[in-house]
């Protein structure tokens, strides 16, 4: 029997979808539109059976659903049984998941236990033009695109988050909930003790980030930045040494070992350009950046570059942003 | 009681990242344009190794599956304090995906014996895929945690580590397990003279595929045992980036009118 769908996994975070699940499925959608391929998604968890409709509203069309409260926490043992189960079932042609962290540490266990090809981190799919998928993913720190193929069954990817279109949700949509069971798996090797800590702020989610680097002479001058962040409705992003010299937590890090961030503007100040930064950048939206080096590598990357001390510059704009604002 | 842990740790020779320039025409990398250096990632997973080592006593065995070059890295692990080196180089194992370099070094592993720890960074900085270390814990049978930026307690059976995957969460894993690692988790040690003196004089093991072949059928390694092909590659472009420059208060006046009409739509 030939191959007849795109599985998607639907990553939970407690109890709620983790957006870039919808972003796979529209994908899928679209892929599977020209494959003539049907979509799947799986969902696991606990408390998390109700949850399975969005993934319909969203495009898929069956849905897998394990809800067991041995799946509750990540236990990447446990979930990884399942989805390699439930793959050799019912032999996904395609088989995505988001390049969450948790995705990608998942990801290759699934791979290697069914003995197939998996590409990390792509920001495109498409087909090509002997109807093959082609992933499209950076390397190199982000300095080259590689475009890939699979040769085995499943082709299996993981897809960075805010790179493919939100679908429309359709709660008119009609799709099939399947409801399985969990077969304990010995996943004692693992244990999750419980969380630590939370992510104080979500640097992948914001439309406006305004971030510093070693243009800034001491840990108070992040007041400055923060005051511009307010004023935008944005947040605070800074490159690598300044995390390393222990003036902000690494949520704020941008950059190939810290996040990747797409918002619609990023003002880079007192950012030199490494590209170790600008992996963590550069498809932003509009990118504007304030350096007093003129040669700086950013001002490649820049729609528009501003030579000057940020410290004269940044307050400047502040001012003249909350006279307009209040016009 | 066994006395101390074994502890491998797998390491790549990289270009360094910051030097390193490519063909636009042809998606190249000119290799000869940057030096190499161990993946700066791994240089942390190698450090956390010295240090359970010397908490609790055992050896630290770096492998690394590269050009015959890497001997360089290995060596630089030995004088950081690593106990054995070997390097799997072949051409036979040339042009892996992750899934073929996974099976090499399993089978390495394999080749090794019994072990407790197995370590590596949490990605490379050519490859940036992240896979490799997970892979190899899949296919040995072992749990793994990613993206360890703490360990808080290793005894002989367990360990005990924070992985950060956004909000961090405490995980306890039997050994034998594998960890990937953060650059928040330590600050690798440089040697000394003295230790970089003693490991030039010191031996790296080189391993062909065929010291695999007891343990991993020697056509899923490198290009033909791999499942993914890179077809094309591109250089990103910056083209579309306007490129507009600016100085002075005239720059203050655009950039808030640029902000407040193209980006914030007032």
């Amino acid at each position: 029997m030939s191959r007849r769908g795109i599985l998607v996994y639907a990553e939970t975070i407690g109890s709620e979808i983790h957006p870039v699940t919808f972003e796979l499925i529209g994908k899928a959608r679209e892929l599977a539109e020209k494959l003539d391929l049907e979509v799947w998604s799986t969902i696991l968890g606990y408390g998390i059976a109700d949850k399975a409709a969005e993934l319909i509203y969203h495009g898929a069309d069956k849905v897998y659903v394990y809800d067991d409260e041995r799946l509750r926490d990540l236990n990447v043992i446990a979930h990884k049984s399942v989805l390699v189960e439930l793959a050799k079932e019912i032999e996904p042609e395609i088989f995505l998941l988001g390049a969450t962290p948790w995705g990608r540490s998942l990801a290759p266990r699934i791979a290697a236990a069914l003995d197939t090809g998996l590409t990390a981190d792509c920001i495109d799919l498409q087909i090509d033009k002997d109807g093959e998928l082609l992933q499209i993913r950076p390397a190199f720190t982000g300095n080259i695109l590689a475009h890939i193929k699979t040769s085995s069954r499943p082709i299996m990817a993981t897809i960075r988050y805010r790179v493919m279109k939100m679908p429309q949700r359709d709660p008119s949509r009609k799709g099939e909930i399947i409801i399985r069971k969990f077969n304990d798996v010995d996943c004692d090797g693992i244990k999750c003790l419980g969380k630590v800590s939370e992510r104080r702020i979500n640097l992948a989610d914001a439309e406006v980030v305004v971030a510093g680097g070693r243009g800034l002479k001491k840990k108070e001058d992040l007041v400055l930045l923060e005051e511009l962040a307010n004023l935008l409705g944005g947040v605070v992003g800074v490159s690598r040494p300044l995390v390393e010299e222990g003036w902000i937590s690494k949520d704020h890090q941008v950059g190939f070992s810290g996040n990747v961030v797409k918002p619609k503007l990023y003002i880079a100040c007192g950012i030199s350009g490494s590209p170790q930064h600008l992996a963590g950048m550069r498809d932003s939206g509009m990118i504007i950046a304030v350096n007093s080096d003129p040669s700086a590598p950013i001002f490649r990357h820049a729609d528009y570059g501003v030579v000057a001390d940020l410290y004269e510059f940044i307050p400047k704009l502040i001012l003249l942003l909350k006279n307009r604002k209040e016009m | 009681m066994r006395l101390g842990l074994r502890i491998i740790v797998l390491i790549k020779q990289v270009p360094d990242i910051e030097k390193v320039r490519f063909d636009v025409e042809t998606g190249r990398i000119d290799r000869s344009s940057a030096p190499a250096e161990t993946n700066p990632f791994d240089l942390h997973a190698l450090e956390a190794g010295l240090q359970i080592k010397e908490k609790l006593g055992g050896s630290v065995t770096v492998i690394s599956m590269s050009p015959r070059q890497a001997e360089s890295s290995l060596k630089d692990a030995l004088a950081r304090g690593a106990d054995r080196a070997i390097l799997l180089t072949d051409t036979r194992l040339a042009g892996a995906d992750t899934i073929a370099t996974a099976k090499a070094l399993a089978a390495a592993i394999r080749k090794l014996g019994e072990f407790d720890l197995i370590l590596c960074g949490e990605k490379t900085v050519d490859g940036d895929t992240g896979q490799v270390g997970p892979e190899v814990a899949e296919l040995l049978g072992i749990p793994h945690a990613a993206y360890v930026c703490e360990i808080r307690e290793i005894t002989h059976e367990w360990i005990k580590v924070v992985s950060d995957m956004g909000d961090k969460y405490l995980y306890e894993l039997k050994l034998p397990a594998l960890l990937t690692v953060t650059r928040e988790l330590n600050s690798p040690r440089l040697p000394t003279l003295k230790d970089l003196l003693r490991a030039k004089r010191s031996q790296v093991e080189v391993w062909t595929a065929d010291d695999l072949s007891e343990y991993v059928p020697l056509d899923q390694l490198g290009f033909q045992g791999s499942k993914t092909r890179v077809v094309k590659v591109v250089i990103p472009s910056t083209e579309h980036r306007r490129g507009i420059m600016l100085r002075g208060d005239e720059a203050v006046e655009k950039i808030g009118m640029i902000i407040l009409s193209e980006v914030l739509g007032k």
